[in-house]
Parts: C-alpha cells; sequence; structure tokens
C-alpha cells in the first residue's frame, strides 16, 4: 500500500530498498548517511521481506559483498559517504568490470581527506567520470527532494539491472539529513527468478556461469572496452533524464543538480524579479550527462552560470556540451557552505550584465 | 607378487613431467621419456609396468590429473585351471 | 601366480580405479609443472563430485595463479579482487544460505591484503569453506615476499634472505584465527604426497560438511610449493617444503568441532 510519510532522505532510501525488493544491503558507519544503516538494522527487513542486512568490517568489505551479490543475480545495494566511497572505488571498477548490476549510495560530504562532515557536491569527477580504474562509467542520479531519494532507488535498481552496471545516488549531507513528507511506494516483491548469467550453481541444463573481469587476451579486453563503451552510448540516447525550469524565453540559465538546484529554483525567481530572464536545467542523470539540450538551447543563450557545492566539476560538461557556442561560468561554494538563492542571483547578474559588485 | 595388476595411462599432451608420480610410486614403475610431448615435456611412462599394483598414489598426487589408472586381480594358477575344466 | 595379464587386458572400463574427475574441465592448467595448486583443484572437483553438490556450489577466486581456478572446475564460480574472496562468499552464503560456497585463496591474498576480510568472516562465523594455499612467497607476480615468507627465506623482495628485524616476522595467520569463535574447524595439511593428498581430501570434505551444521567457518591450509618462485625443480621443492616449511608450518588439525587441540 502506498503510503505517506515525513522522512530523513536517508531513511527514505532505506524504506525505499526494502520496498523495492531489494535482496540485501552492505553497509559500514560514516556521517552523514549512518541513518541508511540504522534505520535498516531497526526495521528488521529479514522479517517483512526476507532482505538481509549486514554491517561489514570496512568499506571494502561492504562493496565486495555487493559485488558477491550481485554476481548471483540479487537485487543488493550499499551506501557510504566521500570518504568510503573512495573506498569502494575498486570494488566498483570490477563490478562494472564484471557488467554486474547495483546500487551504491553517496551522500556527499566536503573535502578532501578527512574534509568536512557538512554537505558538498565535490565527488562529481569521481562519481561521472569512473572514480576507479579503467576505462567504465556508473549511471548517476542526483535526487533534489527526500521523495526523488527514495524513487531513485527503484529506478536505480531498474537501469542497473536493465544494463548490467552499477548506478549511484548522487546526493549530499543536506537531503540526506533533511526531512520532507515522502509517497512511499507499495512493496514490491522480491525476486524468485534469476538472470542467466547469475552464479547459483551450475545445473546440469547449462554452461558454468563465470563472474570475472580478468581477460589476458588484448584483443578480446580492447572488445569487451569497446562492448562497455557502447553500453554507455546507448545510456546516453536513452536515459538522459533532467528538467526544465523557465527556459522558454530564458536568456541565462542556471544549471545545477540535487542540493544547489533547490536553491536554484529560488534564485530564478529572484533573478527575474530583478528583470534577468533567467531559468533553470537541472540534470537528473549526471551520466550519461543531458549534453543535447544544453547544446540546443546554447545558440539562443546570453550566458551559463553552472552552480555547484565545489570548485567547479560540473561545469566542465557544460562547456563540453556547448562548445564554445555560449559564455559559461561557475559559481560554487565549499566547505558544507551552502549558497543562498540572493547570492546566486547577484552572481548571475554581476557575472552575466555588470550589475551589483558581488564579492 | 602383488594380487592386483594395475596399468596406467598418461594423458601425453597433458603431462608437465614433473615427476612427483615418479617419486610418489611405492613400486618404482615410473620414469620420464627420453621424447618429448608437443609442449617440450618429457612425460611420465610406465618404464616397469610389471610392478604396477594399481594403487592410484602417482594419480591422485598429479597436479595435471593426467594419469588414469586401472587394476585388474591376477588369477592365480589354480583359479586359471578351473576356468579352463 | 603366474599370469600374463597384458596390459590391453588391464586397461578396460570395468578395471577403472582413478580418473580426473568429471567436475574438472578438459582444460591444460596453466601452473608450472608440479604446481600444488593442480592438484587442490581435483581434490575440491572431487569431493564435490562424491557430495554430488556440484549444481550448489559456488566458489570464489582470489588474484594470484589460482585467478583463473575458474577455467578448470566446472561449476559457477566468481572472481574476487584481491583478499576480499571472503566478502564475495559472505554475500553469496547469506543470500544463498543453502548453497555450499567456498573461497581459494593464497598467501598474499588472504594473509597480507585480505586480511581484514579473513578475519572478519572466520570471526563473524560465516558458514563458509576457506582453502588457503600458503607457498610463502608471491607467486604469480614473480616471487616476491609473502607475510608468510620464512625467516632467512630468499625472495625477489627479500634477495639476501629475510630479515625479521628488517621486514618482520612470518603469520601463522591459520593459528590466529583458530582463536577466534565463530571458526568451527581448521587444518593445515598439504598435497605433495598421496598420504598427504588423501589428508586433504578428507579435510575439504568435512569443510563441505561442516556447512550444512551452520555452526562456523571451516579453514583449511595447503602447506604447498611454489618452484618456479623457489627456483627449484618440483621434487626438490617439495623436500624443501617439508624440510623448511613444515617445522614453522606443522601440518595436522589445530580446531575440531569447534575446539583447540592441545599442543600435546
Amino acid at each position: 500500500m502506498k503510503e505517506l510519510k515525513l522522512m530523513k532522505g536517508n531513511e527514505a532510501i532505506a524504506e525505499a530498498a526494502i520496498r523495492a525488493g531489494a535482496d540485501g544491503y552492505f553497509g559500514y558507519p560514516i556521517t552523514p548517511q549512518s541513518e541508511v544503516l540504522e534505520y535498516l538494522m531497526a526495521e528488521k527487513p529479514h522479517e517483512r521481506t526476507g532482505m538481509i542486512v549486514l554491517q561489514a568490517e570496512s568499506e571494502i568489505a561492504a562493496i565486495n559483498m555487493v559485488y558477491g551479490g550481485a554476481a548471483c543475480g540479487r537485487k543488493v545495494f550499499t551506501s557510504s559517504s566521500s570518504p568510503g566511497i573512495s573506498l569502494k572505488q575498486e570494488g566498483l571498477s570490477y563490478i562494472a568490470g564484471a557488467e554486474l548490476p547495483c546500487l551504491v549510495v553517496n551522500v556527499v560530504r566536503g573535502g578532501p581527506g578527512l574534509g568536512t562532515i557538512q554537505p558538498a557536491q565535490s565527488d562529481y569527477f569521481q562519481a561521472t567520470k569512473g572514480g576507479g580504474h579503467g576505462d567504465y562509467r556508473l549511471i548517476v542520479l542526483a535526487p533534489a527532494s527526500v521523495q526523488e531519494m527514495a524513487d531513485f532507488v527503484e529506478l536505480g535498481f531498474d537501469l542497473a539491472f536493465k544494463y548490467r552496471n552499477p548506478a549511484m545516488i548522487l546526493t549530499d549531507g543536506a537531503l540526506g539529513q533533511m526531512m520532507e513528507k515522502v509517497w512511499l511506494r507499495e512493496h514490491k516483491p522480491r525476486m524468485t527468478e534469476f538472470p542467466a548469467w547469475a552464479t547459483t550453481g551450475k545445473t546440469p541444463d547449462r554452461e558454468r556461469n563465470i563472474i570475472t573481469s580478468l581477460d589476458l587476451d588484448s584483443a578480446r579486453q580492447e572488445e569487451f572496452n569497446l562492448k562497455l563503451q557502447a553500453k554507455y552510448n546507448k545510456m546516453g540516447e536513452e536515459e538522459v533524464r533532467y528538467e526544465m525550469t523557465d527556459c522558454d524565453d530564458a536568456e541565462f540559465l542556471l544549471v545545477a543538480y540535487g542540493t544547489s538546484a533547490r536553491i536554484c529554483q529560488k534564485a530564478v525567481q529572484l533573478a527575474r524579479k530583478k528583470g534577468i530572464r533567467a531559468g533553470l536545467l537541472r540534470p537528473i542523470t549526471l551520466f550519461p550527462f543531458p549534453k543535447k539540450p544544453l547544446k540546443e538551447m546554447a545558440s539562443r543563450l546570453k550566458g551559463i552560470l553552472s552552480v555547484e557545492m565545489s570548485t567547479g566539476q560540473m561545469v566542465e560538461d557544460v562547456l563540453l556540451a556547448v562548445n564554445g557556442q555560449v559564455r559559461v561560468e561557475h559559481y560554487g561554494r565549499m566547505g558544507g557552505i551552502i549558497p543562498s538563492p540572493d547570492e546566486i542571483a547577484d552572481v548571475l547578474e554581476h557575472k552575466f550584465t555588470g550589475g551589483k559588485n558581488y564579492e | 607378487m602383488a594380487k592386483f595388476k594395475g596399468s596406467i595411462v598418461v594423458d601425453k599432451e597433458k603431462c608437465k613431467g614433473c615427476e612427483v608420480c615418479v617419486v610418489a610410486c611405492p613400486t618404482n614403475v615410473i620414469g620420464l621419456s627420453r621424447e618429448v610431448n608437443g609442449k617440450g615435456f618429457h612425460i611420465a611412462f610406465m618404464e616397469n609396468p610389471d610392478a604396477c599394483t594399481g594403487c592410484a598414489n602417482c594419480a591422485i598426487v598429479c597436479p595435471d590429473g593426467v594419469i588414469t589408472v586401472y587394476k585388474k586381480e591376477r588369477l592365480s594358477s589354480e583359479k586359471k585351471i578351473k576356468e579352463q575344466k | 601366480m603366474n599370469d600374463n595379464l597384458s596390459n590391453a587386458d588391464i586397461v578396460k572400463c570395468e578395471n577403472l580405479v582413478y580418473k580426473r574427475s568429471p567436475v574438472m574441465t578438459d582444460n591444460v592448467m596453466h601452473y608450472c609443472p608440479g604446481c600444488g595448486h593442480g592438484t587442490a583443484h581435483q581434490i575440491i572437483a572431487e569431493v564435490i563430485e562424491e557430495m554430488d553438490i556440484q549444481a550448489e556450489t559456488i566458489g570464489i577466486t582470489p588474484v594470484g595463479c589460482a585467478v583463473l581456478m575458474y577455467n578448470y572446475l566446472d561449476i559457477d564460480m566468481q572472481e574476487a579482487a584481491h583478499g576480499r574472496a571472503p566478502a564475495l562468499a559472505t554475500a553469496v552464503k547469506r543470500l544463498m544460505p543453502e548453497k555450499y560456497v567456498f573461497t581459494y585463496q593464497g598467501d598474499g591474498d588472504l594473509a597480507a591484503i585480505g586480511t581484514a576480510e579473513t578475519i572478519h568472516a572466520c570471526n563473524r562465523g560465516e558458514n563458509i569453506a576457506i582453502f588457503f594455499i600458503n607457498n610463502g612467497i608471491y607467486g604469480m607476480t614473480g616471487g616476491q615476499m609473502a607475510p608468510t615468507t620464512l625467516p632467512n627465506m630468499r625472495s625477489s623482495t627479500s634477495p639476501y634472505g629475510r630479515d625479521v628485524e628488517m621486514m618482520g616476522n612470518p603469520l601463522r595467520i591459520t593459528e590466529l584465527v583458530a582463536q577466534l569463535p565463530g571458526t568451527y574447524y581448521v587444518t593445515r595439511q598439504a598435497v605433495h604426497t598421496p598420504t598427504y593428498v588423501r589428508k586433504t581430501k578428507k579435510a575439504v570434505r568435512r569443510a563441505f560438511e561442516n556447512q550444512k551444521l551452520k555452526k562456523g567457518l571451516s579453514l583449511v591450509e595447503i602447506v604447498s610449493n611454489c618452484n618456479s618462485g623457489w627456483k627449484m625443480s618440483p621434487v626438490q621443492a617439495n623436500k624443501w617444503m617439508v624440510d623448511n616449511m613444515f617445522p614453522f608450518y606443522p601440518p595436522g588439525d589445530i580446531k575440531l568441532e569447534g575446539k583447540m587441540l592441545s599442543k600435546d
């Protein structure tokens, strides 16, 4: 049965996973995402749906448990925050190399190193460009509300299984800790049949299944790299998701995802009050990135401002998408500071229309 | 003389001539051939076939699993005579 | 007793005593001549065959020489990152508790990079089997010093012998995990002689059967050779192993049915 609840973003992810028919979660505590593991442990999903939950000895062990579970064709996931996600990169590379589906949630905090426990968007490069070693990509979903935190769990699993590729929910400490009302879907039953490639025991009617990312033959390995690339290209054609606000008559475009996009919604209104015709493009999939709408809009725009809680990472994808057709600027805050709508509207005004000098 | 007589068949192309079977054979049946196989290995063979008892020690210790073992009960002279009758 | 049984009389189906297990594939193993990995693989295959659990067994391979084990055993297998096999096995077993799950790991994989995964899987008492091949060296990468390399033993990264003052002591991880409450059966065996092969097979069988009891983890260490890494012939290597490895890594059961065996 559908249910309306008031929940933290992290809890919404955990509850949504139980309802999406997840088979297993493997986690390790780290601020600001520990509520995922805490909620699941308290909720006893083993009694509700049979889903297993295990606190691993490290993020490395947790992602490798996900690897083993995914190799059995099960719906498995893990969550962590930036430093922990760095530890998971080895496992993610193997999972991508073995072409397995899984879901990873990164509730981003500021870095580098131990950084801060406050929200940030500084893991964009790591999430969208591969993250670990070798040529691979994750499907990256960027929620901007607690509702989307919940919804993207099922979407993430669906895309992961469709493409046999790990999917990541890239969110941040603000969304993880924020409480909002959220509609939770009715329970979806757990899978009872598993993909043909899953290592569930070699029965006499089939060949053995081998899950590996190893191929010592150069020609075959290159062929495999091209196969992965074709898969990513297909995602680019079929899975791009984004949202546009006030873009029809916009002269200036804000590009922002997640928490920044929420702030930019308000900044668009403030800018319009100042007489600046602003719009917002919110990428929902960060990989594949919505290059096409940006490219199409570029020629009729006077400027683009990429707003991120980082020193400027997504702005590089924006630049690539518009390919010099329009001026692109970046505005970012770091260290756990979330920019205010006024601040963004002022920056837009200053950078593109020579308005009030903003420092 | 042992009650059983054995024999081994070595997969010549898969044998790597490691000699582990030679050392493991309790009745010194096995030696390494002078000739080499396709990969250049001297291979295990029954140098002294009459001594083989079919104990399978060589086969279970063979790292490459290339030895198949057979054994058959030897017939005593009495049994043979009976059979002839 | 004077008979004239010819080879042709003996080599017949009805006289078959031993052949390669059908749970082994026909692929030629890539291991060096005389390497114990092949023997250990076959023991596991034979136990799977004898218990008739081919359809219910999932194996996890390591990084190291045995990375390609999945080419040789005709069962479903997963290839783990270096040292992480017990983490994969943990998830596999918890998601499919009715299956038989084993990892196969070398000493670098299990006792160095994967120490945390090994100890915690053991301590949680995962109902899996770990087969641990200890040859005192990193074989695949070319014979570097491992956590198990003996004092004064030469390797490519301890070319003058392992100086324990500088390089630290070898690790008896098997004795260490035997102390943990989650291990149910811990033993050390070898595969260089028929007698040891038979003992190891019993140990492997027990490790599989223990999974039905759900009482914890079984770890079977197999002290083995690396004749290429040790730069010896296979026969010399096995002798060196008995003379040098066995005193430090003595074969025998360490923990049975959850109880430590006393030394005397």
